[in-house]
């Protein structure tokens, strides 16, 4: 067998040892492996000593970011793949619980998601309460059926600031990598 | 007109309407990515009731879950039931959020700024 591959498996297994990865996807995200990771997760939870409140942000947060991809991912080929593509991690440290998701995005998208982030993260929680009634209330669920309010919720719930990054991949896409921390 | 029951999955709530009591109930977990496929039934059926509603309709919700798309989704069911008001009849929505969670309390909070329906949070007592 390739060495250079075995050393990749091999360093893979270190790597989300060091970094305590509980969970990793990687992979289309259609609505079989969503239902599929809700019943483990929920199950994976509930022998954790975490208070429940804890324990359920960790749950809502993981399907609200997988169904982020499903319905935003952009796709690197021409294929007609009907759902997006990505991956999902969810890692901890002695504080906090980190839910991370990377998927490809078009690089004319990124401002858009900059902008809504940012505005996400500069807003107080009453702020957030408003621009939430906000958007429940006007107008009906888009084309791709996102509301509109997957950040507001993810920030609410994790009451800590969105992190993100974008790393070139050419000329017209980007990798989207989103981080949710949830205090334990 | 018959009842429309839904049964739960893992990712959808137990819906029951019954046209003939008046008791509308949405409990479990409500998750699902096609929103709109599970919702659009209900809305309909919702609109069938409005033409010949109970003098008195109430609605309770008790829910483990919500993603945001739900939260969409129940805010037009929720617009059935102005609907009615409206039509100069009663209704009520029973919102149920167990005492730890406040993500639950707060959602509920928020129906009742923007839903003109009266609205009532009942807590209980989160399961171990």
């Amino acid at each position: 067998m390739n060495l250079t591959f075995i050393d990749f498996v091999f360093n893979f297994f270190t790597n989300i040892r060091s970094h305590n990865v509980n969970i990793i996807y990687e992979g289309e995200i259609s609505h079989e492996i969503i239902k599929a990771f809700t019943s483990l997760a929920e199950k994976d939870l509930k022998a954790r000593k975490e208070a429940n409140p804890t324990k359920k942000k960790v749950f809502n947060i993981m399907v609200e970011c997988l169904q982020n991809i499903s319905k935003h991912a952009d796709c690197l080929t021409q294929t007609q793949q009907k759902n997006g593509r990505g991956i999902l991690l969810v890692s901890e440290n002695d504080k906090q619980f980190i839910i991370t998701t990377g998927n490809v995005v078009k690089v004319k998208s990124i401002n858009k998601i900059e902008q809504e982030i940012d505005n996400v993260n500069s807003l107080t929680k009453e702020q957030l309460r408003v621009l939430f009634k906000q958007k429940l209330s006007t107008g009906r669920l888009s084309k791709k059926e996102g509301a509109g309010l997957g950040f507001i919720d993810m920030k609410r719930k994790s009451n800590n600031k969105l992190e993100y990054n974008f790393k070139s991949i050419d000329s017209n896409y980007s990798f989207f990598i989103l981080n949710a921390f949830i205090d334990k | 007109m018959v009842a429309l029951n839904i049964e739960p999955t893992e990712i959808t709530p137990c819906v029951k309407l019954n046209a003939e009591t008046g008791l509308f109930i949405i409990e479990g977990k409500t998750l699902p990515e096609n929103v709109n496929f599970f919702y659009e039934p209900i809305l309909i059926w919702l609109n069938e009731y409005i033409t010949n509603p109970k003098e008195n309709t109430i609605l309770e919700v008790k829910l483990e879950y919500i993603n945001t798309a739900s939260s969409k989704a129940i805010f037009s069911v929720f617009l059935k039931l102005e609907k009615l008001v409206n039509k100069g009849k009663t209704a009520k929505i029973k919102w149920f959020y167990a005492d730890d969670d406040e993500d639950m309390k707060d959602v509920g909070e928020e129906y009742a700024d923007v839903i003109k329906v009266p609205f009532e949070q009942i807590e209980f007592k989160a399961e171990d």
